[in-house]
């Protein structure tokens, strides 16, 4: 009996407990919120109160309307960029993953380490260098130099190479049967059976990309090529801030996202549960 | 069928373009990556190396070799050398507290069995977020050292003084920003890794250890759920030392402002963002600094590997 209540009073406590984690973590999102919809005075008021004096959704409106920041610019951006990348990087790394895994090669092993090893040199490092290429290139403040060097991505090309070598073989000896190559194979059976880990893969890189800060303040060098990060940056360095827009525009910054995340949620955690990564 | 295998253009292209070609298919799906990265990340190294033995102001393409000058004068700066001092207090920080809070959180969720879903959502969706929205309401809206700041009003309703988070640096309270903030965005990550880590172990390890007599909690968690997790923990302190290694985004959001960045708390990589990029564009001193931040990742990584025993999981 006196084990039971002391196994019931754990639980009641550990629920107690991950409810106040789990407040702790929701309230910078109500922040966000809140300060997005509030009047400027509500968020610097002496007296700090919970909820805002009013909910002014004009301020969505007065954020597009205000034609000193390039915000509606820099979403587009944002959007142009975490697509191509999500697209070219599920291309180039699901193919270098399923070369990798299923064609028998001989320097297969050699390729894969070069690959794996400059997972070891983080990207944020070779920033100066990477900067240099692409400025003697002349891509400087445009879209090709935000995409395309981030296209290639050592981590996606790993996790794909470790799901295609637990991909059921039995699937491709029938297309081998039935006279398809490779390519063909890949295309009509291959992928076809695999989206989940393309859907996880493909997650993950959006939400990097539409992230991600230090590259493209280095190449949006231009106004025109700033990306949502950059701008709110800008905002948050500025001499004059306007509060509330500041936060209104970096909580619209996260809609998208939120969507993409909720949506796919499931299969980010099956992502990184099938991606070999603790392995 | 005999036609064709008689020779002529088709069927030699075809044979040529064949499954039996393995190399030529290899290279089809594996090449375009292997030469993008080649172009981006291989060429850019060596680039780098090269920019690191010249006086390059401005320039990529410099012809003034200065030889291991850019190196030594990298080595002597104190400012680059703090550099690697903060980083080094910033992970020792960042590393155990992520370390044991994802760690806790997975075990609590893993055992929670109503509304398990909803508490894992909740912890991972500061994923979702970026560093620049976070540093934003970490800044603007927690500890922005005002009366109006959240961590303050409740400083107050405590009777504690208030205090100026991110302007002073005796004592360095900024430190406790930042780790906070990096905090809640990476501990829903790792909480994932460790979930799916749990998820592995065997039920029939657990019920050996209760038929052998060991009481659940402490006891059961110390001989079996967390040496079981070592793969799982080598993995994420791995990950977690990489990433300290690159933080950037919070600290230059966090502490930069219309004046610049304050002579303190500059890791690494903000160091080299202004010494190569800002205004003079030293772009030798600056690649000279990235070798040597390569150099000390690769000597830390590889370390640490040997360390906890990678690869030893075959071995058994």
């Amino acid at each position: 009996m006196r084990d039971e209540s002391r196994v019931r009073a754990g639980r009641a406590l550990r629920l107690a407990l991950l409810i106040a984690l789990a407040l702790l973590f929701l309230i910078p999102f109500y922040l966000l919120v809140r300060n997005g919809l509030a009047a400027e005075s509500d968020i610097t008021s002496p007296e700090w109160t919970f909820f805002p004096s009013s909910l002014r959704w004009g301020n969505v409106r007065e954020l597009f309307a205000d034609t000193s920041v390039p915000y509606a610019r820099s979403l587009l951006n944002s959007a142009l960029i975490a697509v191509a990348t999500t697209l070219g990087t599920l291309l180039l790394a699901s193919l270098a993953g399923y070369g990798l895994a299923r064609i028998p090669y001989r320097h297969a092993n050699k390729v894969f380490y070069a690959i794996l090893g400059t997972l070891m040199v983080p990207a944020a490092v070779t920033f100066v260098p990477s900067f240099v290429l692409v400025s003697s290139l002349g891509w400087i403040s445009t879209l090709r130099g935000l995409i395309v060097p981030t296209l290639f991505s050592a981590f996606a090309c790993f996790v794909f190479r470790q799901y295609f070598l637990g991909f059921p073989g039995e699937l491709e000896d029938a297309a081998r049967v039935d006279g398809l190559g490779y390519w063909r194979t890949y295309w009509r059976v291959v992928v076809p059976n695999s989206r989940p880990v393309f859907a996880a893969v493909g997650t993950i890189v959006f939400i990097g990309a539409w992230n991600s800060f230090l590259w493209p303040l280095v190449i949006g060098q231009d106004r025109n090529a700033w990306t949502v990060q950059v701008a709110l940056s800008s905002f948050t360095t500025a001499q004059v801030v306007r509060l509330h827009e500041l936060f209104i525009a970096a909580a619209v910054s996260i809609v998208p996202l939120l969507v993409v995340f909720l949506f796919f949620q499931r299969w980010i955690v099956a992502g990184v549960e099938r991606s070999g990564i603790d392995d | 069928m005999p036609r064709q295998r008689g020779g002529g253009q088709g069927g030699t292209a075809r044979k040529w373009a064949g499954v039996q070609n393995r190399t030529l298919w290899f290279w089809i799906f594996v090449g375009p990556f292997l030469l993008g990265l080649g172009v981006f990340t291989y060429i850019p190294l060596g680039w780098s190396v090269y920019l690191s033995f010249f006086d390059a102001h401005n320039t990529v393409t410099p012809s003034d070799f200065v030889g291991l000058g850019n190196y030594t004068a990298m080595l002597k700066n104190e400012a680059f050398t703090d550099s690697l001092w903060t980083f080094l207090v910033f992970s020792l920080f960042i590393v155990p507290a992520t370390y044991a809070l994802s760690l806790a959180l997975a075990l609590m969720v893993n055992r929670q069995r109503r509304a398990q879903a909803f508490f894992r959502s909740v912890f991972f969706l500061p994923a979702a977020c970026s560093y620049v929205v976070a540093a934003l309401i970490w800044k603007m809206s927690i500890f922005n050292g005002v009366r109006f700041g959240l961590a303050n009003t409740v400083l107050g309703w405590f009777g504690g003084d208030q205090i100026a988070w991110l302007s002073t640096t005796d004592p360095p309270w900024y430190w406790a920003v930042i780790v906070t903030v990096r905090l809640w965005l990476q501990a829903g990550f790792y909480m994932v890794l460790f979930l799916a880590g749990l998820q592995r172990i065997s039920p029939t390890l657990y019920e050996a250890a209760a038929v052998d007599g060991a009481r659940p909690g402490w006891q059961v968690f110390r001989h079996i759920t967390f040496p079981q997790l070592r793969a799982t923990s080598v993995a994420v302190v791995l990950l977690l030392v990489i990433n300290a290694f690159q933080a950037f985004d919070e600290f230059y959001n966090l502490l930069s402002d219309a004046r610049g960045y304050p002579p303190y708390a500059r890791p690494p990589l903000v160091y080299l963002y202004y010494t190569a990029l800002g205004q003079g564009q030293n772009l030798g001193l600056g690649s000279a600094g990235a070798v040597l931040l390569a150099l000390i990742i690769a000597v830390v990584t590889v370390g640490q590997a040997k360390w906890f025993g990678l690869g030893r999981k075959e071995a058994q």
